[in-house]
């Protein structure tokens, strides 16, 4: 086993639980909501990282499928299928629990799908439809390749904002909130705020660790080399393609799972989470956090989505994330600076010293 | 449906037609200097149209006539975009060694969120409009049964102002010649002892000029917000893609092509969709034929995708 690949983790997870502990010390709870908010968002721009950073395919088009896995879920738990409840059908799917019945704010009885249901569907749904767009868009190179996952992105906008049932420019509202287990539910409720912080957190953490496999294993090497030159990692042996295919419907699980959670979350979504913009702040987090550099991904993600969740930045929102996109890509493209510091060997420098004076 | 009612569409499809023609052209101009595609042509034209509405605001207090007015501070704000476009260039691009195509794409995409976000900020979030050049809101013109707005010929008589002056250019003045040689071969353009960089700042004025201008002329029709740049330049792009990168001509059918297109589908879709329609004829081209639909498949397969 080794175990320095697991290490950061340890801390990370260690660092959690004292900003944890610090809110709780200083009396800013409420901090704890955009917090997870933010671990949320950064779900999304590690499965992006995988993506752009690793195998070097550029996507404009993460809030996307973010949006897919939210809506998903926000149209099918919130579907009123109460006047079927006596077809037959309808009446065995709820009892082995595919149906939940719900109450909503008018305190009406609705009858939905469950929404451990609709996660596995959104799960599907999105990776189905990143394979079938991922076959011909990942052909292209370059503005090409920019350009096609932009449209993407803005067909999606679009739809959820010109139709009737995905409510238009309002978005859809009271969604139920997402039993896990018993007393562990994912909900914008206040009494909930702490366990719903580590919720967020868990799921980062699986995501991040399934991550750091990938990329320490014969997949991660692929990608990498995928980057470097792609007839060079073809004439390997490498099939590019399938890798690229499978790598863009990795990046969309990670973005629709992302858009799910927060949905269930703040109990809402609407269409701005599908903007261009959003894809934007993505790809310039990526960018931020050193491109092929997860944990930088993370730390960035986290202290920038933070920053723009608790409004430090103003009506300036979008245009700190364009102006760190651009000082980056002009002063420092490849990443080397921000390599160094995010590294892993840097970050644990401090700890090292312990464990051998322990030793 | 009536033959008044198809005129009426085909002029309204002519009408954005147009305007995504320009902006194609646009893309065109920058593509072929540098072979980069400059996401932020789109602002251009927000910014033609913003910069014109405040200085006719200033200009109408003390000028009389409305077409002096008028043509003053179209001047003004084309000149004012293109030393934008100029500044832009010279801080943000010039400076580059040898970029890749990623890190161009991203640095665009940074300047045109940079520039809307200003833009929000120095006007606001109100939709704004030019007056109409000639006549008002409700004058209009009476051709074989349909009712166009003026404004429409005006949008027309431009684009085909800009095509007709931008080919005597490219064609057959030296800097429209230096201009192509870049394009064809950096090296050797820099071996006849063409200065590689001050065509790419020329590129950036040019397309910032003629964004400007289009953003003028289509004030009055189509209005002028702060984010009206983004979908417009994904509309530009879909266009310079169909009718093939680099080339401006062909960019003017596929414009009016999308545009018919478009406006035709407003009639069984609702509006809301008409983006996703251009969109979805954008993803097609690039599936099946990248080099678009104007330039013929030998030619086309010589480019890499």
């Amino acid at each position: 086993m080794n175990y320095k690949r697991y290490l950061p983790v340890v801390i990370f997870l260690i660092i959690i639980i004292f900003i944890q502990l610090l809110t709780f010390v200083l009396k800013v709870n409420f901090y704890l909501t955009q917090l997870t908010m933010a671990a949320y968002y950064s779900i999304a721009v590690i499965g992006l990282c995988m993506l752009m950073g690793y195998a070097g395919q550029i996507s404009l088009g993460q809030a996307g499928f973010f949006a897919i896995g939210g809506y998903t879920t926000a149209f099918l738990t919130t579907l009123n299928l109460i006047k079927f409840n006596d077809f037959g059908l309808i009446k065995f799917f709820h009892e082995i629990g595919i149906f939940t019945l719900g109450k909503n704010v008018y305190g009406n009885e609705i009858l939905h799908f469950s929404p451990m249901i609709s996660f596995f569907l959104a799960i599907f749904i999105s990776a189905a439809i990143a394979f079938l767009i991922g076959i011909p868009v990942l052909k292209l190179k370059g503005h090409y390749l920019a350009m096609a996952t932009l449209g993407f992105g803005t067909i999606i906008y679009s739809t959820v904002k010109g139709t009737r049932f995905f409510g238009e420019a309002d978005g859809i509202t009271n969604i139920p909130g997402f039993k896990i287990l018993p007393g562990l539910t994912v909900s914008g409720n206040f009494t909930e705020r702490i366990q719903n912080y580590y919720i967020a957190w868990f799921f980062v953490i699986i995501g991040l660790i399934i991550l750091i496999n990938l990329i320490n294993s014969r997949t991660g090497r692929a990608l990498r080399a995928l980057h470097g030159c792609e007839p060079a990692a073809n004439a390997m042996g490498i099939n590019t393609s399938r890798y690229k295919l499978n790598v863009f419907v990795l990046s969309a699980i990670y973005a629709s799972i992302a858009g799910f959670l927060l949905t269930h979350y703040n109990s809402g979504i609407g269409p701005s989470e599908a903007s261009i913009s959003k894809s934007v702040r993505y790809v310039a987090i990526v960018a931020a956090g050193g491109m092929a550099n997860i944990w930088g991904t993370l730390i960035t993600g986290l202290i920038l989505n933070f920053l723009s969740l608790r409004g430090v930045f103003g009506s300036y929102d979008d245009a700190v994330f364009g102006i760190i996109l651009i000082l980056i890509m002009i002063f420092d493209p490849s990443g080397q600076v921000r390599n160094t510091f995010f590294n892993n060997n840097y970050l644990l420098k401090p700890f090292k010293k312990l464990i051998k004076k322990e030793r | 449906m009536t033959i008044e009612q198809v005129i009426q569409y085909i002029f309204s499809g002519i009408t954005i037609g147009s305007i995504y023609a320009i902006v194609a052209i646009g893309f065109n101009i920058i593509y072929n200097a540098t072979g980069i595609i400059n996401f932020a042509q789109g602002e251009f034209i927000m910014l033609g149209g913003m910069i014109a509405f405040s200085i006719n605001k200033f200009l109408s207090t003390f000028i009389i006539y409305k077409s002096i007015s008028l043509f003053i501070t179209i001047l003004v704000s084309i000149v004012i975009t293109i030393i934008i476009g100029a500044l832009l260039e010279i801080l943000f691009i010039r400076r580059l060694k040898k970029p890749s195509i990623l890190q161009m794409v991203v640095i665009t995409i940074g300047l045109s969120m940079l520039i809307r976000e200003i833009a929000l900020n120095v006007w606001n979030e109100q939709i704004r409009a030019l007056p109409f050049f000639t006549g008002n809101e409700i004058s209009s013109i009476n051709i074989f049964g349909a009712h166009i707005s003026p404004q429409v010929l005006w949008v027309a008589g431009v684009t085909t102002l800009i095509v007709i002056i931008l080919s005597i250019f490219f064609k057959y003045t030296i800097i429209g010649k230096a201009m192509r040689a870049c394009s064809a071969n950096k090296t050797s353009a820099i071996l006849c002892g063409i200065n590689i960089k001050n065509m790419v700042t020329l590129s950036f004025m040019i397309s910032a000029g003629i964004g400007a201008l289009a953003g003028c002329v289509v004030s009055p029709l189509t209005q002028t917000s702060y984010d009206m740049g983004s979908p417009l330049a994904i509309k530009g792009f879909t266009v310079a893609i169909f009718g093939g990168l680099g080339n401006s001509t062909a960019a003017v059918y596929a414009g009016l092509l999308l545009g018919i297109l478009e406006s035709f589908s407003i009639s069984i879709l609702p509006n809301a969709y008409t983006d996703v329609i251009a969109i979805i004829i954008l993803l097609f081209v690039l599936f099946f034929r990248p080099s678009g639909l104007f330039i013929s498949k030998e030619k086309g397969e010589l480019k890499e995708f």
